[in-house]
């Protein structure tokens, strides 16, 4: 058990870091957050450049135009972009992390050729249309139709929290093509053409007053067949394959950047309780960096993260929602203005016990995978009256 | 780097673990600790262990184990203070004068080690005049009152900043053991014990309450190896700020963990009959040693911008 580096992984920081200082000098300024075209334009810009430079990609195999990159280098890629204030994923978000893998583990030739050196060089950006008003948690429970009519998938429903819904020029469709089958076994994965007739997004105004999301509306939508990912009601396990492509390091940037806001908060904090506080969420954070750096050599030794895995979401959301009330407190009167970043973060925060499976589901994730726990009865129970 | 266990760590992980379910089951536990108890550990290695050429991570791995079995006993001392004095070694931080000072398995002791200021110094057991508790919080911890505590002779050999460092790893380590075990007992307790026609477990109030059990022990684990790796190699970090880290996450995490296990076992988790309650105390009264929590966490914002 050590935490030394490598000699081949400090290289590949050293190299890393002369190319950001390089890079980063030669950026446009940063776009406002709505304007949704400039935001597009300057963050595919950065894929481009990430690719010429060879590093797009970094976890994909080096078939498909990536790096391969062991689990180790990923870390300290995401670390150093993170450090040097690099710009975020951004709109490539849901192509190069999730429909790009996606593809490559479950696309057929041709539809691998079609999307994934366009997502992997910026050139297609993808948007994801999985949850509905009643599918949330119990995402499996979706009921958007998709009914074969020759060529075609004539597809009707209603998606909501499409991330990039707006600018997106591909999603990925989740949806029913067997009523009759038991939930998980009746849903199918398909690439959607955002373009195609029946298609209406509306943004969405989250608590920030922005539009990060899009609620999709598809009425009659007739989707190529060959638009179908894996077989059909394959769905439920191609939308889980992506999730192994996922090494360890899904909370790196966002953990880089807490610890850097708590060492921005530090010098405002002198009342000797929120000092206290302080130090106790970034022993929380210091923790939870090694728990990163444990994922990631069990990632490169075994192919799976573990427990560890399981556990970081719920334990660095809760550490985040510490450090984003503390920040609060600090501020005091400076609470007013969401200018001021340490705002903006607390109401963006409050997203993550939320999104991508809330913490009372990692809870249950937890007790019943971990520990063991029966799974709570169906209600209403049988026998018994409603 | 490859920050986790050996299979070397695993195998040492495993033979603590056996020996512990073997010779420390609760019965034998609830025994207390004395000069056989610590002869038996000695035997087993655990003492020497960095005498024997092992690193702080490997015997952090070996206390975990300890911790889990809830063993009593002055152990860190027993690291500590190995082949340096003669009997069992206790010991303690130097109070302030005319501040109350306690010290733990005196009866049992041979020599006490006080953690001055500049260096670590020694006191003949026979020489600590105090007043035993009757009625000690922790029943396996014996702890005296002590009424004189003579300066003591300087004990050559001894640096007391790496003492305070490496008693801190250790005890945490223990602490992790507790918290994981707690875990354990209360899951174990959840499946089998049944109310409205099914385990408790499965109501999501019980789960959730466990779930966030794990989630802190396995981070305050994660925590604690990474103090003891820089402990071996403090290049590799801010040596202080892992150790009070460490120290803070893994004293929370036995304590809120132990009283959730004693919450699972509801009724039956107020009784002496249930360990529960063991590990409750040992967690108060490790929480005491080698940097209490708040102190922890005050050292570690001492380490950010703005600090005293």
């Amino acid at each position: 058990m050590d935490l030394r580096a490598s000699p081949s992984d400090e290289a590949f920081r050293a190299g890393l870091r002369a190319w950001l200082d390089a890079t980063l000098a030669t950026l446009p300024p940063e776009p406002a957050r709505d304007d949704w075209p400039a935001r597009v334009a300057y963050d595919t810009d950065w894929q481009k450049r990430l690719f010429d430079a060879g590093y797009a990609g970094m976890s994909w195999p080096r078939e498909y135009g990536g790096r391969d990159a062991p689990p180790s280098e990923q870390l300290i890629f995401l670390e150093e972009c993170s450090n040097a204030k690099a710009p975020y994923v951004g709109v490539n978000f849901v192509g190069t992390l999730h429909a790009g893998p996606t593809l490559i583990a479950e696309g057929t030739d041709a539809q691998k050729a079609a999307h994934v050196p366009k997502i992997l060089r910026g050139d297609e950006v993808w948007c994801q249309c999985f949850s509905e008003p009643d599918a949330g948690s119990d995402l499996a429970g979706l009921t958007t139709r998709a009914e074969r009519d020759g060529d075609h998938y004539v597809v009707t429903g209603r998606k909501i929290w499409c991330s990039f819904g707006q600018i997106g020029e591909f999603g990925e469709l989740l949806a029913r093509t067997d009523p009759t089958a038991p939930k998980h076994k009746g849903i199918s994965w398909f690439i959607l053409p955002m373009d195609l007739p029946g298609i209406e997004v509306r943004p969405i105004e989250t608590i920030l007053g922005s539009s990060e999301f899009c609620e999709v509306f598809l009425d009659e939508v007739r989707v190529p067949a060959d638009c179908l990912v894996g077989a059909e009601n394959d769905g439920w396990r191609v939308t889980n394959v992506t999730l192994s492509f996922e090494r360890g390091t899904a909370f790196v940037s966002e953990m880089v950047d807490a610890m850097r806001m708590a060492v921005e908060l530090a010098p405002h904090v002198h009342d000797p309780a929120d000092r206290r506080e302080l130090g106790h969420v970034v022993a929380e954070f210091d923790a939870l960096w090694a728990l990163t750096k444990r994922n990631v050599s069990r990632a490169a030794r075994t192919g799976d993260t573990g427990l560890g895995g399981m556990l970081m979401k719920l334990a660095y959301s809760e550490a985040r929602d510490r450090l984003g009330e503390l920040s609060m407190r600090v501020l005091d009167r400076g609470v007013f203005d969401v200018h001021e970043p340490f705002v903006e973060e607390r109401l963006r925060t409050l997203s993550l016990t939320i999104a991508a499976g809330t913490s009372q589901i990692q809870r249950n994730i937890v007790g019943e995978r971990v520990l063991g726990l029966p799974r709570e009865r169906a209600w209403p129970a049988p026998g018994t009256e409603g | 780097m490859h920050f986790d266990l050996t299979d070397d760590q695993e195998a040492l992980r495993d033979g603590i673990r056996a020996v512990c379910q073997g010779r420390f089951p609760s019965e034998r536990v609830r025994e207390g600790f004395d000069r056989e108890t610590f002869d038996a550990l000695g035997e087993t290695g655990v003492f020497s262990l960095i005498a024997d050429g092992f690193s702080w991570a490997d015997a952090s791995i070996a206390f975990e184990e300890l911790g889990r079995a809830v063993v009593p006993g002055p152990l860190v001392w027993g690291v500590l203070a190995h082949g340096l004095v003669d009997g069992v070694p206790t010991g303690l931080d130097r109070p302030a004068p005319g501040a109350p000072a306690m010290v733990e398995h005196l009866a049992a002791a041979g020599a006490v080690l006080v953690l001055d200021a500049d260096a670590v110094r020694v006191v003949p057991a026979d020489a600590v005049a105090g007043v035993a508790l009757d009625w000690p919080l922790d029943p396996l911890t014996p702890v005296t009152r002590v009424t004189d505590l003579p300066t003591g002779e300087v004990l050559a050999g001894a640096d007391v900043t790496r003492w305070r460092r490496a008693g801190a790893v250790l005890t945490a380590a223990f602490q992790v053991g507790m918290a994981h075990a707690c875990v354990e007992q209360a899951t174990a307790y959840a499946l089998d014990r049944r109310q409205f026609d099914r385990p408790v477990g499965s109501f999501q109030a019980i789960k959730h309450l466990l779930a966030d059990a794990l989630v802190r022990a396995e981070v305050a684990r994660t925590a604690v190896h990474a103090a003891a790796v820089t402990l071996d190699d403090p290049e590799v970090g801010d040596l202080d700020r892992a150790i009070s880290g460490a120290k803070l996450l893994a004293g929370e995490a036995a304590l809120k963990n132990a009283k959730a296990s004693v919450q699972v076992h509801g009724g039956m988790g107020f009784t002496w009959e249930v360990d529960a309650h063991l590990y409750l105390k040992r967690a108060w009264v490790t929480n005491t040693a080698f940097g209490a929590p708040d102190a922890c966490a005050d050292r570690v914002a001492a380490t950010l911008p703005g600090g005293a």
